[in-house]
């Protein structure tokens, strides 16, 4: 249920009131809801939950994690917290 | 960067098991709250890849799994009236209430609907003045946003035809409630990633302190997946109990503001039962006063007494609380199958039951215990 999948804006608009979005799922567009996310831009990719967006996704955040798991073998055991 | 493929990574995935390894001393028990984290791990086997010692237990967070029996049966007392036109997500039909499921009203010519959102409930109103449009808002945090707003647009739209049976419930008084059950064994916790998207993380900073619990806040992907297991695991290995991100690219500590304070708007919290675990109490949602009108169970008072029956086979709440896993269930594969489910954790695409059979958990050479 609480199935959430990366999802590009493709468009904004708005629809009875409600701001909403044409998202890219890998080549599936669909319509949903970006009421909770103000601020979300074409070209950023959020999490949709039951036609919602949830939040956008952090780039940045998402890039430095995946260094830092990157980097396990190089560290060997001296592994610091990874969060 | 698509968010997808770089979380499943065998390269990284096997550099995360080689560290857990080399991390891990001794046996540990963490759970894993959401049913969507589950099936990941039994789809991708790392239940069998991981190291022995770690035992990962299968938690409660399937919304539909923990619906109570009594409300299924309302709903499908609630679909069975000719004036009602009852909207779900799919995962609800084939839930078994005490003699049927909603699918069985629907081939005796009840008129039930899937819809992908609520607000596809809300134009199914529309289009039907003169038919009551139910929906089964079912969920936890990460759903409630979604469902509140249906009920919101429902009334800016003046739509009078638009009510909701719901079921909402919480996880931080889920894991309230396990860690004070002698019975359930649990040394760490995977949180659940988009619940979190929701509300953010601040809730289980006081649950880590008290019980003394490392609580990880873990993504859905493989790579997620263990990425949150090696975050607890060093924790449980030098001593530590505190709350770590491990989904940072869509969870902050705050959550989602605006999707906060729609939930808040809308619902207040209340005790809620939860199938197969019992009354927790503050542990879901429900209407609050000034949306009695959309309050389904208000509108149709004929359905609020409902005798339920449970089928004496099912152990789906021991299953849901970590303390049995599905293949030890006498009727898991027998009796109880996909086709023919008899409690909601074999049916949900969520259920730990469901997972197990479906990725062969009940061929003896696809159990852990049986490998190397």
């Amino acid at each position: 249920m609480c199935l959430g999948i990366p999802a590009k804006i493709v468009e904004l608009y708005e629809t009875n009131g409600m701001k909403m979005a044409k998202v890219d799922f890998g080549g599936v567009i669909k319509e949903a809801c970006m009421e909770y996310l103000p601020d979300a831009k074409v070209g950023e990719y959020t999490i949709i939950h039951v036609g919602f967006g949830l939040s956008i996704l952090d780039e940045q955040e998402a890039m430095e994690t995946l260094d830092l798991l990157k980097q396990i073998d190089a560290l060997g055991d001296e592994l610091p917290g990874l969060t | 960067m698509k968010y997808i493929d770089e979380y499943r990574d065998a390269d990284l995935t096997h550099r995360l098991l080689a560290q857990i390894q080399k991390t891990v001393t001794r046996p540990w028990n963490l759970m894993e709250v959401c049913g969507g984290q589950t099936h990941s791990i039994i789809r991708s086997g790392l239940d069998r890849m991981l190291p022995a010692q770690i035992n990962l237990i299968h938690g409660p967070g399937c919304p539909v799994c923990v619906t109570p029996l009594e409300l299924v049966d309302k709903a499908i007392a609630l679909a069975a009236l000719p004036e009602v036109i009852f909207t779900s997500y799919g995962d609800m039909l084939r839930v078994p209430g005490s003699s049927r499921d909603l699918f069985a009203v629907k081939a005796t010519g009840g008129d039930v609907r899937i819809v992908y959102s609520p607000l596809d409930a809300v134009q199914i109103a529309k289009a039907n003045p003169n038919k009551t449009v139910i929906f089964f808002a079912i969920g936890f945090e990460t759903t409630a946003p979604a469902n509140a707003m249906a009920i919101l647009q429902a009334r800016a739209q003046g739509l009078k035809n638009f009510a909701v049976l719901v079921s909402h419930v919480t996880v931080p008084a889920a894991i309230t409630a396990l860690m004070d059950s002698p019975d359930v064994q649990v040394d760490g916790f995977l949180a659940a990633g988009h619940v979190c998207t929701v509300m953010g993380y601040w809730e289980y900073e006081p649950l880590a302190e008290k019980y003394h619990i490392p609580i990880v806040i873990t993504g859905f992907e493989p790579v997620d997946i263990l990425h949150g297991v090696l975050d607890c695991v060093q924790e449980l290995e030098t001593g530590q109990f505190e709350v770590r991100n491990a989904y940072a690219r869509s969870v902050t500590h705050d959550g989602n503001q605006p999707a906060q304070a729609v939930i808040r708007n809308v619902f207040e919290m209340t005790d809620r039962a939860w199938r197969g675990i019992g009354v927790i109490p503050m542990s879901g949602y429900r209407l609050r006063d000034e949306f009695t009108a959309f309050d389904a169970e208000q509108r149709f008072p004929q359905i609020q007494s409902i005798e339920t029956h449970e089928s004496p086979l099912c152990i789906s709440g021991l299953v849901l609380q970590g303390r049995k896993k599905p293949d030890e269930c006498p009727a898991f594969g027998k009796q109880c199958t996909p086709r023919t489910p008899l409690g909601a954790t074999m049916v949900s695409s969520e259920g730990a039951c469901a997972a197990y059979f479906r990725y062969g958990r009940y061929l003896p050479e696809m159990k852990k215990d049986e490998r190397q």
